[in-house]
């Protein structure tokens, strides 16, 4: 499944389309701790967090990561919604709880 | 004649709209050059948490990246409050990190232990109430 496939799934709200769309999500990844997340996020993952705030967008950049979807009703605050914007990061949401919310990702990759 | 490519960034205080700029450039930078991938995420790792560190805990300060042939050496610069004990520091889960950084997902007391990690070396030299420099390198 790619990016963009992920993103006309249906299953989040788009809060940003990003610049690489056809790039395959290879797996989920969960974590709220940014200095976690940093060290451990896979390249090409889709990691979904509570955290909608620069910083995010900051290791979704150096991760590599493919996307970032925010769950259980996080939103981006203004600085980081032009962050994504500027440097075409793909950006989803939804109010399902991060468990959730990755496990249906997760069935969908092959 | 030096072959080393020196970069150098300000990381502006309590900005955490611009924490993780030196970083980016840094590795758009080493992408540029060609470097493996985990190089580029491991000196990534190393400067973004010492940018945090240095906005978070220190008022901001200097950054200098040195790239040559053999190796990447990383100089955080502060002259923030220093740390009065660098052991523990160290210690993963160790975190003198306010509310405010820790509702933005920092203060897990991990950075040092990550940039350890992450790096070859790293030589942290602190005095309280005049700053911090941590050195850090990436062997190539
Ligand atoms: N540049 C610095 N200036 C002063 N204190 C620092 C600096 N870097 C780290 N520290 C101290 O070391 C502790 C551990 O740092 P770190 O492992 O990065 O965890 P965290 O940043 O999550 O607190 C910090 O909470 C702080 O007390
Ligand atoms: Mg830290």
């Amino acid at each position: 499944m790619t990016v963009g496939e992920l993103m006309d799934s249906g299953l989040f709200q788009v809060v940003n389309r990003g610049d690489d769309l056809d790039r395959p999500v290879e797996r989920v990844f969960c974590c709220d701790l940014l200095s976690v997340a940093m060290c451990n996020a896979p390249a090409g993952c889709a990691w979904v967090t509570v955290m909608g705030n620069i910083n995010t967008l900051a290791v979704v950049a150096l991760t590599d990561a493919a996307c970032v979807v925010l769950a259980g009703g996080a939103h981006l605050d203004d600085t980081a919604a032009q962050r994504a914007v500027q440097q075409g990061i793909t950006v989803l949401a939804t109010d399902q709880p991060i468990f959730e919310a990755a496990l249906a990702i997760h069935q969908r990759l092959a | 004649m030096s072959d080393c490519l020196t970069l150098r960034f300000t990381v502006p205080a309590d900005d955490f709209t611009r924490a993780g700029e030196a970083s980016s450039s840094t590795k758009a930078t080493l992408k540029q050059l060609g470097l493996p991938a985990d190089i580029i995420r491991r000196v990534a790792i190393v400067m973004y948490e010492g940018e945090i560190n240095m906005v978070i805990h220190a008022n901001g300060g200097e950054i200098t990246v040195e790239i040559c042939p053999d190796q990447i050496v990383m100089v955080l610069k502060d002259t923030g409050p220093g740390i009065p004990d660098i052991q523990q520091a160290m210690q993963a889960g160790w975190s003198t990190a306010s509310g405010a950084a820790r509702d933005l997902g920092f203060g897990a007391g991990m950075g040092l232990p990550n940039m350890k990690k992450c790096a070859d070396s790293l030589d942290i030299e602190s005095t309280v109430g005049v700053g911090t420099t941590v050195t850090a390198v990436v062997r190539l």
